[in-house]
């Protein structure tokens, strides 16, 4: 497929090779194990475990073997993705409505049947005006209609693709039980910290600070799945910790790079641990360069475009990402599938030209070499965004701009640069979640309020842009808004509205007994049905 | 003991004022740092302006800071410490549920600290300028300089990956289903690494404190009486040098105990133990105001009860203490 996934493929490939010898064939099929308790490296204890209300990794780490979605991501199905509660899903020609066949057999945790009045329920009561992406993707859904048991077809108000209906299924449709939340109010009920649902894992214990515990759901519609008695969370604060645990034996997989890229390659040499790149193809994270246009010298197209070939960005994926990662070349990652194109302008490093494109633009060296200083905020969240801070400061240097470093914490980051718009550059970290209307094109769109995050707050304003944004978002064809999202990544790398430096994605450390790993592009946020453990 | 009476109610009327001026003071601080709940919240999750402005609606956050303090100080009187908005629990529920746990790690480590350090000291102090007391007193040193979570690594390094001889972190083995003396096993068994961390650290004041204290005391008349009479060495040392260097040493107790709560932030960090001191790192990342003064509350009770009991200590070993607080 794409550049992006074959150099992950080596890298897997190299760090593989390096370890032991005990490791067991990879690829040849293995006869599944019954049984086991797997245990995993957590980070976080997320506050609300509901993933129909919060669709974010966090949650779905643990939640998504408990609540189920209507259809999964998958490496080789049709589109992209594979049955889960739903069978089959089409939309009508003019956008009005999808029509969704639901599984049939299926139980809730506590007995009851599944049916799709829990589809309709969750849709209209939970996805639309509660969670953080549906709100927006579900935005013009009015109603759900039941006409039997197992069909749920959504309408809605104003034509909607079904390509991004399709390409929102994974990540955005989990179900609900309508029985449990009927009553009440949804955001205060006891089941967002003890979710029921269909999938393979029954919630079944949390202790604060210490672990979560799933047990196997007897009653799992797949045929003798799942394979695992048990999964448990152990809460790991420290990132040192994970490594050291997966070392002592002490736990079995560490997922979403919980083990720091540095530790990677000496933990590859260790007998009996594997280090897995794949399986994350569908959480693309994107190193960006926010960029505050209210200030008058970056608000000159001469100058993002001097910043942008000032920034090595091999460099930065070598040194920062130690090769994890790969180069980017607009707002739409390289593997992706569906919308990538590689046919943008494009940026070489090249610091002389950035120098003369300042020096054209008006800003002359004084004196002592600088020609202007900016404020530069890198997001907090990532140990990379923050590196990269650093060596933005010192690219820019070479240039005779003087970027100053403000280190905030989460909370003050996402204050200062979405709200109080206190600042010039700013690192940010946005994910790419398979396809541009649902949280990629509100990158660059104006007219966004105040306060968003992960959102225009730049003051960037392209009547071109937003036009074109405007009618990709209402084009049912798929063929032609694949071709107008084409042309949006065009156009962003073109005026440089932010500057895409990387795409990255995470790093799964586990034990070699661990086994069905990584088998599908969102696998750590995935059911884990057919995940075993040799003995 | 009416005068221990005299000091105590003298003091618990002074430790009302002082924990009012703790929990406004904290309000305010916190109240200054940029970003609250919500902004923490949204870094996971993201969202639009409606979503963001329900969030801050459902969490209170869109009343004035002084009306939130009032109703923060309105409802403490009632002993109640409000809600958790990064938990959606009562305050009071998990705070209660991570105290234990910071006791036995601070009680032990304090114990460690105290008991080890000062049996060193008398060892040391035994002999002023020999060998053996600057060995240990350098030795102590070298601790102390260690940062606490670099001592935590290489202990979990040596002792959990490479020997395997003790878990790793947590407080106890998950999910074992072990009751009674079986689980209190294995509670020590996990304790043995963090309360050796935290504790070494502190180890050298406690040497070095009794060290000087008794070198000071070797110099003063009633030693030399104490020779001149003959007794025994042994005797001498303890009863005499080492009794009148311990009294520094229990003030330096209820001093410690506030730097403890400190240090066990980074320790119960590093090894994953469930106490207070994570929980105050994860309310100030989370901006959970009521939460952090909830445990800046309880944390301020626990070291003014310390002080307290230092000081009914030091009134029960020195006669002097109280007879001039409690004004008889």
């Amino acid at each position: 497929m794409s550049e992006l996934i074959s150099r992950r493929g080596l890298l897997a490939g190299s760090a593989l090779l390096l370890a032991s010898t005990a490791l067991p064939a990879i690829g040849r099929a293995q006869t599944p194990k019954k049984g086991g308790r797997l245990i995993v490296a957590a980070d976080s204890e997320p506050r609300n475990l509901n993933p129909a209300i919060v669709a974010s990794n966090g949650v779905f780490f643990i939640s998504s073997k408990v609540v189920e979605t209507l259809a999964e991501a998958s490496f080789d199905g049709k589109d992209g993705l594979q049955p889960r509660l739903a069978l089959s899903w089409e939309g009508a020609a003019d956008g009005l409505s999808v029509t969704f066949k639901l599984r049939d057999g299926v139980k809730w945790h506590d007995g009851k049947p599944f049916s799709s009045a829990d589809v309709a329920f969750s849709a209209l009561q939970i996805w639309k005006p509660l969670q953080n992406l549906g709100r927006t993707v579900f935005k013009d859904l009015v109603a759900v209609d039941t006409p039997d048991e197992l069909t749920a077809v959504f309408k809605f108000a104003k034509p909607t693709p079904f390509q991004l209906i399709r390409n929102a299924l994974p990540a955005l449709t989990s179900v609900v039980p309508k029985h449990v939340y009927e009553n009440g109010k949804i955001e205060e009920n006891p089941a967002n910290n003890a979710p029921v649902g269909t999938g393979p894992f029954k919630f079944a214990e949390y202790k604060a600070g210490q672990y979560y515990r799933l047990a196997r759901n007897d009653d799992y519609w797949g045929k003798e799945e799942p394979y695992l008695d048990e999964i448990i969370y152990q809460v790991l604060p420290d990132r040192t910790s994970a490594a050291a645990a997966l070392e002592a034996e002490e736990i079995q997989l560490a997922a979403f790079s919980a083990v720091p890229l540095a530790d990677l390659d000496r933990i590859s040499k260790v007998p009996g641990l594997k280090v897995v790149t794949k399986g994350y193809e569908g959480l693309t994270y994107q190193l960006v360069v926010e960029i505050n246009h209210r200030r008058k010298e970056l608000a000159d197209l001469k100058v993002r475009q001097a910043i942008a070939h000032a920034i090595d960005k091999d460099f930065v994926v070598k040194t920062i990402f130690l090769g994890y990662a790969a180069t980017a070349t607009g707002p739409v990652p390289k593997n992706d599938p569906q919308f990538y194109t590689a046919e943008v302008p494009t940026y070489a490093f090249d610091v002389a030209k950035a120098n003369a494109l300042l020096d054209e633009a008006g800003y002359k060296r004084a004196d002592d070499g600088r020609r202007f200083a900016l404020k530069l905020l890198p997001a907090p969240y990532f140990n990379e965004t923050k590196q990269f801070g650093d060596y933005l400061r010192q690219a820019l240097a070479a240039i005779g701009i003087d970027a100053q470093i403000v280190n905030n914490d989460s909370a003050a980051h996402i204050k200062a640069v979405y709200t109080d718009h206190a600042f010039d550059l700013a690192v940010g970290p946005p994910v790419f979640r398979g396809d541009p209307a649902i949280s990629t094109t509100i990158l660059v769109q104006s007219g966004i309020p105040d306060g968003v995050p992960f959102s225009n707050q730049g003051g960037y304003k392209n009547a071109d842009l937003d036009a074109l944004i405007a009618k990709a978002s209402e084009t049912l064809d798929t063929a032609t808004r694949t071709g107008l999202y084409k042309e949006f990544q065009k156009k962003v790398a073109a005026d440089l509205p932010l500057i895409n430096v990387a795409e990255w994605s995470f790093i799964s450390v586990a034990r070699d007994t661990v086994g069905n790993i990584a088998n599908n592009p969102r696998w750590a946020v995935s059911n884990w049905a057919d995940t075993y453990l040799e003995s | 003991m009416t005068r221990a009476l005299i000091l105590l109610r003298r003091r618990l009327v002074g430790s009302i004022f002082v924990l009012l001026i703790v929990v406004i003071g904290s309000f305010l601080l916190l109240e200054a740092a940029p970003g609250d709940a919500v902004d923490a919240y949204i870094v996971s999750t993201g969202g639009d302006a409606g979503m963001i402005e329900l969030l801050r609606h459902r969490w209170g956050l869109d009343q004035s800071e002084l009306t939130r303090l009032a109703n923060y100080l309105w409802a403490l009187l009632h002993l109640d410490l409000g809600q958790s908005v990064t938990f959606s629990r009562p305050i009071r529920e998990i705070i209660l549920e991570r105290l234990p746990t910071t006791l036995i790690l601070m009680g032990s480590a304090t114990a460690l600290s105290f008991g080890l350090g000062s049996a060193l000291g008398i060892y040391a102090g035994a002999r002023p300028g020999s060998f053996r007391d600057r060995l240990l007193s350098i030795g102590s040193l070298a601790l102390y300089a260690v940062p606490g979570f670099w001592l935590g690594l290489v202990l979990i390094v040596v002792f959990a990956v490479d020997l395997r001889w003790l878990p790793i972190g947590g407080i106890e083995t998950i999910a074992s289903g072990k009751t009674g003396l079986a689980r209190a096993a294995d509670i020590a068994t996990h304790l043995v690494l963090p309360v050796s961390a935290l504790g070494f650290i502190y180890l050298a004041l406690y040497l070095r404190m009794m060290r000087a204290g008794m070198a000071e005391a070797w110099r003063q008349d009633f030693v030399l009486a104490a020779r001149a009479r003959g007794l025994p060495r042994r005797r001498i040392v303890l009863a005499h040098v080492a009794r009148n260097a311990l009294l520094p040493l229990v003030t330096m107790l209820g001093l410690q105990s506030a730097q403890m709560l400190g240090g066990s932030v980074v320790i119960e960090s590093v090894f994953a133990v469930p106490g207070l001191g994570r929980l105050a790192q994860e309310a100030v990342a989370g901006r959970d105001t009521l939460l952090l003064l909830g445990i800046i509350l309880v944390s301020a009770v626990l070291v003014i009860g310390i002080n307290l009991l230092v000081d009914l200590a030091y009134a029960f070993l020195d006669p002097r203490v109280g007879a001039s607080e409690a004004g008889v």
